[in-house]
């Protein structure tokens, strides 16, 4: 009959668009610009710290890598239904993640810090911002920090992106936003930010987590083995040092 | 004109071919999604005419559901679980699991979600086809595929035709919800765009234009479509 | 598939209801009374008033709704940063919060959309009792409000239905812009439990009631109101 012949064609044809590329390994990063680490310039192409890292920890482990971009929310999802295979995007290690994932030894570690106006009076204690609207990027750690501690005193946002966040935070929409120390001293030096200053670092906490770490599947294990031998390799030679000292004036290591 | 100035300069020069491009992929996307669409909403009008019950109620309730639930929460349900099904699927029919692009997670997701108000526009433009023909060509002994082939989709085309133009045009708007899963056509395109050079209002000011030139370009090739489905029915 | 969830996050969904809802109200109520306006401007006898709705309609339906939000949400929240003084003025309640912005967004589609559905109600009156109306002698505006709007209402009572259920789809956008409507509580959710599809399905559901309670708002509101086409 025709019908089953159609949906044949229709199969066949999806199947054909989709690029079956087994050999390359399929690195993420998210989809919005988080400059230092990862932003998209008008030619199309990535570039940041991150996006270095990522060919450097490929070249290291001798994989074939094919960057993509994922929306920051979907990261996860699409490593479990094998859109991507690593999540290489600045993404925290928590306990909660390392349940449905498998992450590397964490590649690098950065404090959280408070951003506001440079009018903005006043500590970043719980109390002290009681009544204000602190803005978080959700899905972060900074997220579950602020919906432990400030949510039920403040006014918590959640905003997908945290592009989106500092847009918002400098049409003053928020009245203080937390995000990592790294990408504040980035957003803070340009023209936009000129209002805003750093607020001070968050208090340590285990929900920030060890550092930032490469998200995989659990279920591959060796690639695992190699990502962190990677970047082991990496830090001992030398070569993370000069990277890091491209984008960044302090040392971001994990301990 | 300062601002006429960053216009050319940012949005036509910097960022130009990048945004042509997301141009490209949102005709693209809209495009097998309108073909997918098609095909599913034939499928399910005519299951709905075949009056077997429990087929009806599963097309009746895919219907609903898609006429009751946002797009963008079909979106994001279908483009996370999209794979992971069809995956599951092929698993139980025996095959490997196959990776499924962006590409063709967003035209399935947007196929399915159009095939629902395509089958209603469908169904209704072929019961709008006179009877007279089908049992004429029965009469003559054509069989169902040929009936379908030669009389069923000819004639319903210009009834349907209105429907499904609107259709094509809420499908070029609704292919922008893609980029909220971070897909580059070309709404995500503006929106790295405008978050690199914070120049927000005059990104999406030029984007909003882009898309109304699809649409305006669009309606015109859709009339001339329809003055040449229209030429053999009887002027009103 | 777990749904344990749903305990804990309760206090999420219940104010999140409420803004889908208020949202739905809002741009629902203003956008209808802009229709009208849009309605009768598209059949003004004034060439510049017709043209100028006709543009409108044009634009907003050619253009992607979220593309809209974008421009009014962020476009605007730039002008922010260049005129400070706003921020002192009672408006910034307003300004501040992406809730508004999807209000009026909302608003000026359904004019768009459900204005052109007005004018062909409008056109759908027949003729005959308008003229027996100007016959009379009845001032113009006391036509309009007495005879063309009520009948062209009463025509148009299943389109309004439809357009309703679609304003409600529409109000998903706002989790785009940080609104915690439906949506946005759902996706909280996913962020904070890891789960993809537990959440999003409770929100479709939530959202398949929502849509039939419209539609049998509508029916019964249809039942009450006298249909006699004489013909």
């Amino acid at each position: 009959m025709k019908l089953p012949l159609i949906t044949k064609i229709i199969g066949l044809t999806l199947l054909a668009w989709s690029s079956v590329q087994a050999a390359d390994l399929k690195v993420s990063i998210s989809a919005e610009p988080y400059p230092p680490f990862f932003e998209k310039q008008a030619d199309g192409k990535w570039k940041g710290f991150e996006v270095d890292l990522a060919n450097k920890v490929c070249a290291e482990m001798k994989t074939q890598c094919k960057i993509m971009e994922v929306a920051w929310d979907g990261l996860i999802p699409a490593l479990k239904s094998k859109k991507i295979d690593v999540i290489f995007s600045s993404m925290s290690i928590t306990p909660e993640r390392e349940k449905v994932i498998a992450f590397s030894v964490p590649y690098y570690f950065t404090e959280a810090e408070f951003v506001a106006a440079k009018t903005f009076k006043g500590a970043t204690t719980v109390d002290a911002l009681k009544g204000k609207i602190l803005g978080v990027q959700s899905s972060t750690t900074h997220a579950d920090f602020a919906k432990k501690y400030y949510a039920k005193t403040s006014k918590v946002k959640y905003y997908n992106t945290q592009d989106e966040l500092n847009a918002d935070m400098i049409a003053g929409r928020v009245d203080i936003m937390l995000l990592d120390a790294l990408p504040a001293v980035d957003f803070l030096a340009t023209k936009g930010a000129a209002a805003l200053e750093g607020k001070g670092y968050a208090p340590k906490d285990p929900l920030f987590g060890p550092g930032v770490g490469a998200g995989m599947r659990k279920e591959d294990k060796e690639l695992k083995l190699k990502m962190d031998e990677a970047i082991k390799k990496l830090y001992a030679n030398g070569e993370f040092d000069a990277l890091q000292k491209k984008y960044f004036k302090v040392n971001i290591k994990a301990k | 004109m300062t601002w006429f100035e960053q216009f050319t300069r940012s949005v036509v020069s910097e960022w130009g071919v990048v945004l042509l491009q997301g141009a490209l992929v949102t005709l693209q996307i809209s495009g097998g999604a309108f073909a997918l669409g098609l095909l599913i909403g034939l499928i399910v009008a005519m299951t709905k005419l075949s009056g077997k019950t429990p087929l009806v109620i599963i097309a009746n309730g895919y219907i609903t559901v898609c006429r009751a639930v946002p797009e963008l929460l079909l979106i994001l349900l279908l483009y996370y679980a999209g794979s992971d099904l069809i995956n599951a699927v092929l698993d139980w029919m025996g095959y490997g699991p196959i990776e499924i692009n962006g590409f063709a997670s967003g035209v399935l997701v947007l196929g399915i979600v159009q095939g629902a108000y395509a089958s209603e526009i469908i169904r209704g433009a072929i019961l709008a086809i006179p009877l007279g023909h089908i049992e004429a060509a029965r009469a003559f002994g054509c069989s169902r595929g040929l009936i379908v082939r030669r009389i069923l989709i000819p004639e319903m085309m210009p009834f349907a035709l209105a429907g499904l133009s609107n259709l094509w045009m809420t499908l070029l708007k609704d292919s922008a919800l893609i980029s909220v899963v971070g897909y580059n056509e070309l709404l995500f395109t503006a929106k790295q765009a405008a978050g690199s050079t914070k120049m927000y209002l005059l990104f999406y000011l030029s984007v909003g234009a882009m898309y109304l030139v699809i649409t305006l370009l669009s309606n015109l090739v859709v009339e001339r479509f329809e003055s040449r489905f229209r030429r053999w029915m009887p002027a009103h | 598939m777990d749904f344990e969830w749903l305990g804990t996050y309760q206090s999420y969904f219940i104010p999140a209801l409420q803004t889908t809802l208020l949202l739905l109200l809002y741009s629902g109520t203003l956008g209808f009374g802009l229709a009208l306006l849009v309605g009768f401007a598209r059949l003004s006898k004034q060439p510049f008033i017709a043209w100028a709705a006709l543009s409108f309609t044009n634009t907003i339906r050619g253009t992607p709704l979220l593309v809209q939000i974008y421009v009014l949400y962020y476009g605007l929240g730039s002008l922010f940063v260049e005129f400070p003084a706003v921020r002192d003025t009672f408006l910034w309640d307003y300004l501040r919060d992406g809730f508004w912005y999807v209000v009026l967004a909302l608003a000026i589609s359904v004019a768009a959309y459900v204005g052109e559905v007005i004018k062909g109600g409008l056109r759908g009156v027949p003729k005959g009792e308008l003229e027996a109306a100007r016959a009379l002698g009845m001032p113009r505006l006391l036509m309009v409000r007495r005879i063309w709007l009520p009948r062209a209402l009463q025509i148009l009572m299943p389109s309004l239905a439809g357009e309703t259920v679609l304003l409600l789809k529409s109000t998903a956008l706002a989790s785009t812009v940080a609104v915690m409507d439906v949506l946005g509580a759902a996706n909280f959710v996913r962020t904070q439990t890891l789960r993809t599809y537990e959440p999003l399905l409770v929100t479709a559901l939530v959202y398949l009631v929502l849509a039939l309670l419209i539609e049998e708002v509508f029916r019964r509101l249809a039942h009450r109101l006298p249909t006699r086409s004489g013909f």
